[in-house]
């Protein structure tokens, strides 16, 4: 009827504009706003030493959330990153501790790990046609359940009683130890630097190269991209091995960190990863998984907790406060993106 | 059958005037008509004629632009199909899956009108829906496993679940989009007997076919929609000229200038689709262009899914440039040159949020690729040559697929698989959604770029396949059962061979085939 033409008035108003700006930069004025709040709030905030813990508290949930990136940008969704980061931790720790072995083989091994979980996962998905949430909450139970088993679900310490009642002789070394807890010219902790090389890794490879390319055209229209001749299949394949592969490294970073195999240490990371993946859907208005935003996503997740913790608000609002940002977020992507229209 | 207009003099439905637009494209404009109760009305149309855009607007799942509707000489304004439903309009739509509840039973699927209805018991009584059901089918002279998962039954058993649902709602009008296209002849008898048997209870019915044998059994009149407006009304005798009418007049006379068919390029020996249906072999040459016609559900996308590797043929063998051929995958096939442009542009061709440029470069990015990276520039250039070679208005190369027109969308998608210049390039209904204008432009395109490789067009419509054809291949039942060349083809010679009612069509397709054996050995 006569008010629907209404709607279709070209003359874009100044509400619509302003509308427009939100949804663009709604995250990143939130993000400076915290900031400034904060540098002002509490003048140590600003600190160097204190934003790069910031930072380094970030590095590993932002590794599983960029690998859980790569799995939405084919569509898909890897639940299984945390459980993977866990097993990662508990491997390493095994192979030094109980082992006796070094630094390399335990990377090694554990990345080894990690893929073959991703290979599983894409397995399923691709070839089982399992559903993809579906597959990786299967296999998150799967390789939560496994990692225990080597040590009768006890957590891997140095100096630790086996199950056999033999001490563990093993234990981290050195080298390992310095890919959690060494600082660049006393200042920038490796993991930080970890996590930024991958950032801009990922980045380039969804955004500069043509398989990157190809993982958008077929986490946007599946049967089309396959039509246009692109190896659907192997893609996303590769999407859940990549995946579980930095959620591995992820693991790692935190098993150098705390210096013990923690059974329960990987445990939190899979909603923060999601959180932060899904914040960037509306960072500059993408609407869709990337990597900036992805980063963006963590980065204020970690600031306000940081912020909030300086202020001396109780930890247990820290949830509240994730559950907040993010669904604020989905709003700005989801529902104002809408009204837009 | 008497003249059911002349009975009753108050229709049951008034349609006046109603319009509607998507976006750019103009899905009806002005279309009027009337049904009265106790008939059996069929809609004609084809592709994008406006048929589904009509059934939604009387179902009320489609809010009209403009125009009115009036129920029993009453205004009516649908705000759902809930509210259409509660007049006595009752829609069965074609794809049967959309009317069944997987997971439940065929008793549950019956009755799930009247359990969905607010005021139905909190408590199921299973004995109570079990006697209910069984009444809904007995009434309908139907034996179903009520109690068995309706996962159990086939298409044709699920599209007389949904019928019957449909019917248990004691309908005013039922709208049947396509209802014996699962049936067996049996069962669409079966069917029959029930229309007859609503028909004579005053109930009206707008019957929705391709089937000129359905609409000869069931239809009082026709009325006939092309290109979102009414194209005539017709009494069930002369169901031929709805047909016709269907099908269009012939537009402005379109000289055609002959192609030269070079060497064989891809042919399909002794093929059989699936393993019931005939055999036919099919022959497409460098510089020509063959067009595959007939009517809806005739099988034509079929052939070229087994073509580009989407499917897989009962029997047949496959040779490309002459040496033996089996694409398995769409991606096997686009690297033998072997190019499919899929029907429906939005869910086959074009992807979510995808530029102009992204759409465009799709399935040839290795050529500006560096390293596995994409070379932006020499990309955008590609892009640009592309739009000005194709004469495809944009504001930028970077606009968003939903930005274009439907012409300048479906250009988009020709010039991305010109982009990969290869040995054949098919095209399924390449003009669907797009305006009369740009219809001719890319028409023109297909003809001037075809040197050098094999095409073949999908097409349904008369005037579009004559314009763009230098070979046309009849398809009917999943096979080529004739073959025409452009040159001295009549409009009419067309028109009667895809509107042959099957009685007739044996005689037809003799002769015709006459014609084109000649040629091929010629």
């Amino acid at each position: 009827m006569p008010d629907s033409s209404l709607l279709l008035s070209p003359v874009p108003a100044r509400s619509e504009r302003l509308l427009q700006a939100l949804i663009r930069y709604g995250l990143l004025w939130v993000l400076g706003l915290i900031l400034v709040f904060f540098s002002v709030a509490e003048p140590a905030f600003l600190r160097v030493g204190n934003l790069f813990s910031v930072l380094q508290s970030v590095s590993i949930v932002a590794l599983l959330a960029l690998g859980v990136t790569l799995t939405m940008a084919v569509g898909g969704l890897d639940l299984s990153i945390g459980a993977v980061a866990a097993m990662s931790v508990m491997i390493a720790s095994y192979v030094m501790v109980v082992l006796g072995w070094g630094a390399v083989p335990a990377v090694l091994i554990s990345l080894a790990g990690g893929a073959l979980v991703g290979l599983l996962n894409g397995w399923l998905i691709v070839k089982m046609r399992v559903p993809d949430i579906l597959a990786t909450l299967g296999s998150m139970f799967l390789v939560i359940g496994v990692q225990l088993i080597p040590t009768g679900g006890r957590s891997i310490a140095v100096g630790m009683t086996l199950p056999g009642g033999d001490e563990a002789e093993g234990s981290f070394s050195a080298a390992f130890l310095a890919i959690g807890r060494a600082r660049l010219w006393d200042t920038v902790p490796v993991p930080v630097l970890i996590t930024s090389v991958v950032a801009l890794l990922v980045w380039l490879f969804l955004e500069r190269t043509r398989i990157g390319r190809l993982f958008y055209a077929i986490g946007g229209n599946e049967h089309a991209a396959r039509l246009a001749g692109a190896p659907v299949q192997r893609f996303k394949l590769l999407a859940y091995v990549l995946s579980a592969l930095l959620a591995s490294l992820g693991g790692l970073l935190l098993a150098a960190r705390l210096g013990r195999g923690d059974v329960s240490s990987g445990n939190g990371l899979v909603l923060d990863a999601l959180g932060a993946a899904l914040i960037g859907f509306a960072v500059l208005g993408a609407r869709k998984p990337n990597a900036f935003g992805t980063l963006v996503g963590a980065l204020l997740v970690a600031t306000l907790l940081n912020g909030l913790t300086m202020l001396n608000a109780p930890y247990y609002a820290q949830d509240f406060v994730k559950g907040l940002v993010l669904v604020l977020a989905l709003m700005f992507t989801f529902g104002l993106a809408h009204r837009a229209r | 059958m008497s003249a059911p207009v002349a009975v009753a003099p108050e229709p049951l439905i008034r349609v006046r005037d109603v319009s509607q637009t998507f976006g750019a494209s103009r899905a009806l404009h002005q279309v009027s008509l009337d049904i009265y109760p106790a008939e059996v009305v069929a809609l004609l149309g084809a592709n994008g004629a406006g048929k589904s855009t009509l059934v939604k607007i009387l179902a009320g799942s489609q809010i009209p632009d403009a125009g009115e509707l009036w129920v029993d000489g009453q205004r009516r304004h649908f705000a759902s199909p809930l509210s259409a439903r509660r007049v006595g309009i009752i829609a069965v739509h074609q794809q049967v899956n959309d009317g069944i509840a997987p997971g439940l039973s065929v008793a549950e699927n019956l009755l799930l009108d009247e359990l969905c209805q607010p005021e139905a018991d909190f408590w199921l009584n299973r004995k109570r829906l079990l006697q209910r059901a069984a009444s809904i089918a007995a009434g309908l002279g139907l034996e179903l496993p009520l109690e068995q998962p309706i996962e159990r039954l086939g298409q044709a058993e699920r599209q007389l679940v949904v019928l019957a649902r449909a019917f248990a709602l004691q309908p005013r009008l039922l709208i049947l989009d396509e209802p014996t296209a699962a049936l067996s002849d049996a069962e669409a008898q079966r069917l029959f007997g029930l229309i007859d048997n609503l028909r004579s209870r005053g109930v009206a019915i707008l019957y929705i076919s391709h089937r000129l044998s359905d609409l000869q059994r069931v239809a009082d009149r026709a009325i006939v929609l092309r290109d979102g407006r009414l194209a005539g009304e017709f009494t069930a005798r002369q169901l031929p000229e709805a047909v016709e009418a269907m099908l269009g007049q012939a537009l402005e006379s379109h000289v055609y200038e002959p192609r030269a068919a070079g060497r064989e390029v891809l042919t399909l020996r002794a093929a059989k689709i699936a393993a019931r249906t005939q055999a036919f072999d099919l022959t497409l040459h460098e510089g020509e262009v063959v067009v595959l016609t007939g009517l809806l559900g005739a099988g034509k996308t079929e052939i070229a899914e087994v073509l580009f590797g989407l499917r897989e043929a009962a029997v047949g063998t496959l040779q490309l440039d002459g040496v033996d051929w089996q694409p398995h995958s769409p991606r096997a096939a686009i690297r033998d040159g072997v190019f499919f442009a899929a029907e429906d542009r939005a869910s086959q061709s074009l992807i979510g949020d995808f530029s102009l440029r992204r759409t465009l470069t799709l399935p040839f990015l290795e050529r500006f690729t560096r390293g596995g990276f994409i070379r932006n520039r020499a990309e955008a250039n590609a892009v640009q040559a592309q739009v000005a070679a194709l004469g495809i208005k944009t504001s930028g190369i970077d606009v968003p697929m939903s930005a274009l027109s439907g012409g300048n969308q479906q250009k988009v998608v020709l010039g991305r698989w010109l982009l990969g210049q290869g040995r054949v390039l098919m095209l399924d209904e390449p003009f669907q959604g797009v305006d009369v204008r740009a219809r001719r432009e890319i028409g023109q395109l297909l003809r001037s770029s075809a040197g050098g490789r094999a095409t073949l067009v999908i097409c349904a419509d008369v005037d579009e396949t004559l314009e763009i054809a230098d070979r046309i291949l009849l398809v009917r039942d999943h096979a080529v059962v004739a073959e025409f060349p452009r040159a001295g083809l009549s409009r009419a010679t067309l028109v009667s061979a895809l509107a042959g009612t099957d009685a007739q069509a044996p005689a037809t397709v003799v002769s015709l085939q006459a014609t084109p054996r000649s040629r091929a050995s010629a």
